[in-house]
């Protein structure tokens, strides 16, 4: 494969993903990486918000406003021939919605059940501050872009991401750079209610015509949660060879909290 | 746009001018006609909404969501481990498959890696899906085009590979077997020579696809140089697997990403064909299938032997993170993108499906194009409607 450039390799890049082991097979290299984001900072100037290497991802975050320029950046500038997918993602923490993941077993035994009392403590504590996380995992606003390029030349993906508004989440469409666009752009209005300027026909494509609510937002309520909780929480399954003492403790209590809360 | 042979040239100017072709010769009314949602074609309940001027397609459209389930909704409210048992579905004659990429994310986001006879494992089960995938394939492009006979053939051979499925997973459908940091269960006694007698069977399965539907007079007049899509054209729409080998794009995510199964390990080769049609994409499918079978033996011969399974807590948390993970499936390529806050279940999960993104060419391929050939091109295209309707 060819490297983006064969040119010096940049020292001391300042990212936290540990260099490649070994060097087998076609792996991208670091500074490969490296030099893609350099490349998308050159073209794009001050719209690159952030970027992230870490192992053989690339995470680019860009202003909403140069979410096109981005993807023809990345077209023109790195070959990115091949359009993987486009999504979104709902940074808004909904304790209704992961219900079950916060079983909470205080009712059910009377000890030892700190494994899913964590979860339900670390929910609130961010639900309660009102941000939507910082880094590669999470946004500045609670809507967010989320979408996939790759080059079957160069054998180099990079994941792209924009904060959007969450009053107005609106971006350029990608139709006119990468044609596959046209129904993951579909998908992304129906689920999320996103808007794609320049799109040539934003409607339904799995929902019916009639259809209300943005069902991924994590405020629309899965209706089947709403009225049973999931019993599937407690289905712990023992691992083979695996019989420490204190394993076998866990799995009482799961056990018992079965039974009774079943 | 790269035009790699004569005959994908021919075949794309004739389809691009089609549709002018046809409004300034003939004057007639035109007609919609429903393809499914409930025909064979469409493999479950795709419906295809055509407007026909005589026999001439003057565009297509797909319509989907007649089988939308909802996954990437519901894995937000499963814990890790249960994730594996829908995504079992989403492509129901690989199942296993579905299952690796995201348990490759999970692991990604947990820094766990499976021990070595766990990955070989995997990469067996894995192709052994491809086989019993692909198989139907070849049988079923047989049927679409009018010979009822292959399709027979390839039902009673990939009852053998799930067989061996269920006799190692307990399921032949949903085998819902991998699990974060290695596999289930080990191999029972015996299976590894039976598995080998079966690839064997595969091979010579698919010698006998290609007696009977190579080199037939009516499977050629009707695959060749018909639904040819340009290696650009499917690159842009996202196409992958062996749709975009067949269109002579040399890529196969098995042999071009650092991946921690068992790939790198075999001898084996990453068919293209330079023609983008119906016909390339049958026979790259069919030396696939071969060469899964020939990639099987050889993991089979060199099988480490240790554990399989690492050691992992009972109770699995991920730490916050993002991981994508995607793997060469049998419908090509298939990724997770997996959001986790730090929990018991995911935050996020993006499906990328293969099909969707390899149907979503119909609009674009079916111009211009005459109605028995709209069979043709959609049996080549290959999808299975769990992999567009997540």
């Amino acid at each position: 494969m060819t490297p983006l450039s064969s040119a010096a390799d940049e020292a001391g890049t300042g990212s936290a993903g540990e260099q490649p082991t070994g060097g087998d097979g076609d792996r991208p290299s670091d500074s490969t990486l490296q030099q893609l984001v350099e490349v998308l900072k050159a073209e794009l100037g001050d719209a690159v918000v952030g970027s992230e290497v870490s192992g053989d991802d690339v995470w680019v975050r860009v202003e909403p406003g140069a979410w096109r320029q981005a993807a023809e950046a990345c077209e023109r500038r790195l070959d990115m021939d091949y359009f993987c997918f486009l999504s979104g993602i709902d940074w808004l923490d909904n304790p209704d919605l992961s219900g079950e993941k916060r079983w909470d077993p205080e009712g059910a035994t009377p000890k030892g059940a700190e494994p899913a009392g964590e979860i339900d403590d670390e929910g609130d504590d961010q639900a309660s501050e009102g941000t939507y996380g910082t880094g590669v995992a999470g946004g500045d606003t609670r809507f967010q872009m989320l979408a996939r390029l790759y080059s079957t030349s160069r054998k180099i993906g990079v994941t792209l991401k924009a904060d959007l508004d969450e009053a107005d989440p609106r971006v350029a469409s990608w139709v006119s750079v990468y044609r596959g666009a046209d129904w993951h752009e579909r998908e992304a209005w129906e689920m999320y209610g996103f808007t794609f300027d320049g799109h040539p026909g934003l409607r339904h494509l799995y929902l019916p015509g009639e259809f209300e609510g943005h069902p991924l937002r994590k405020d629309f309520p899965l209706l089947a949660r709403e009225l049973k909780p999931w019993p599937g929480l407690v289905d712990v399954e023992p691992i083979p060879g695996d019989e420490s003492a204190e394993d076998e403790g866990d799995a009482k209590t799961l056990a018992a909290a079965t039974d009774e809360g079943g | 746009m790269t035009l790699t042979t004569e005959r994908q040239q021919s075949a794309y100017v004739s389809s691009q001018a089609a549709d002018a072709r046809v409004n300034i010769e003939l004057e007639t009314e035109g007609m919609t006609l429903n393809i499914g949602p409930q025909h064979p074609a469409t493999h479950g309940t795709l419906r295809i909404v055509v407007r026909l001027d005589g026999e001439q397609v003057l565009w297509a459209e797909p319509v989907c969501g007649y089988m939308h389930r909802g996954y990437e909704k519901l894995c937000e409210v499963r814990t890790y481990p249960q994730v594996t048992t829908l995504v079992n579905r989403i492509d129901w004659l690989g199942h296993f498959a579905n299952e690796v990429p995201f348990i490759l994310a999970a692991e990604k986001l947990m820094e766990i890696e499976a021990p070595e006879r766990a990955q070989w494992l995997r990469t067996v089960f894995f192709e052994m899906a491809r086989i019993a995938n692909v198989s139907l394939f070849l049988g079923d492009m047989g049927v679409q085009l009018g010979a009822l006979t292959p399709v027979f053939y390839a039902f009673r051979d990939r009852e053998y590979v799930l067989n061996l499925m269920e006799a190692v997973t307990g399921g032949r459908f949903h085998p819902n077997f991998d699990r974060i940091g290695g596999l289930k269960e080990d191999l029972p006694k015996g299976w590894v020579a039976e598995a080998k007698r079966v690839m064997t069977r595969v091979q010579s399965f698919c010698d006998q696809m290609e007696d009977l539907l190579m080199g037939n007079e009516i499977f050629d007049r009707r695959c060749r140089g018909i639904g040819v899509i340009p290696a650009s054209v499917g690159l842009e729409y996202g196409m992958s697997g062996a749709n975009i080998r067949a269109s002579g794009v040399d890529w196969d995510l098995r042999r071009d990403e650092d991946s921690p199964l068992a790939w790198k390990h075999c001898d084996w080769k990453v068919w293209t064909h330079a023609d983008g049609d119906a016909f390339a994409r049958y026979w790259v499918r069919l030396q696939e299938t071969r060469e899964a079978a020939k990639i099987v033996v050889q993991l089979l011969d060199g099988l480490p032997s240790g554990p399989i399974q690492a050691k992992v807590p009972r109770i699995i948390k991920v730490p916050a993170g993002e991981a994508w993970a995607h793997t060469e499936n049998p419908l090509g390529e298939m990724g997770y993108y997996v959001v986790s806050k730090g929990g018991l279940g995911p935050f996020r999960v993006k499906i990328r499906s293969a099909s969707f993104n390899n149907i979503s060419v119909i609009p674009w391929v079916l111009r211009g194009v005459f109605v028995p050939d709209v069979i043709t091109i959609l049996a080549s295209l290959y999808f299975i409607l769990g992999d567009i309707d997540r």
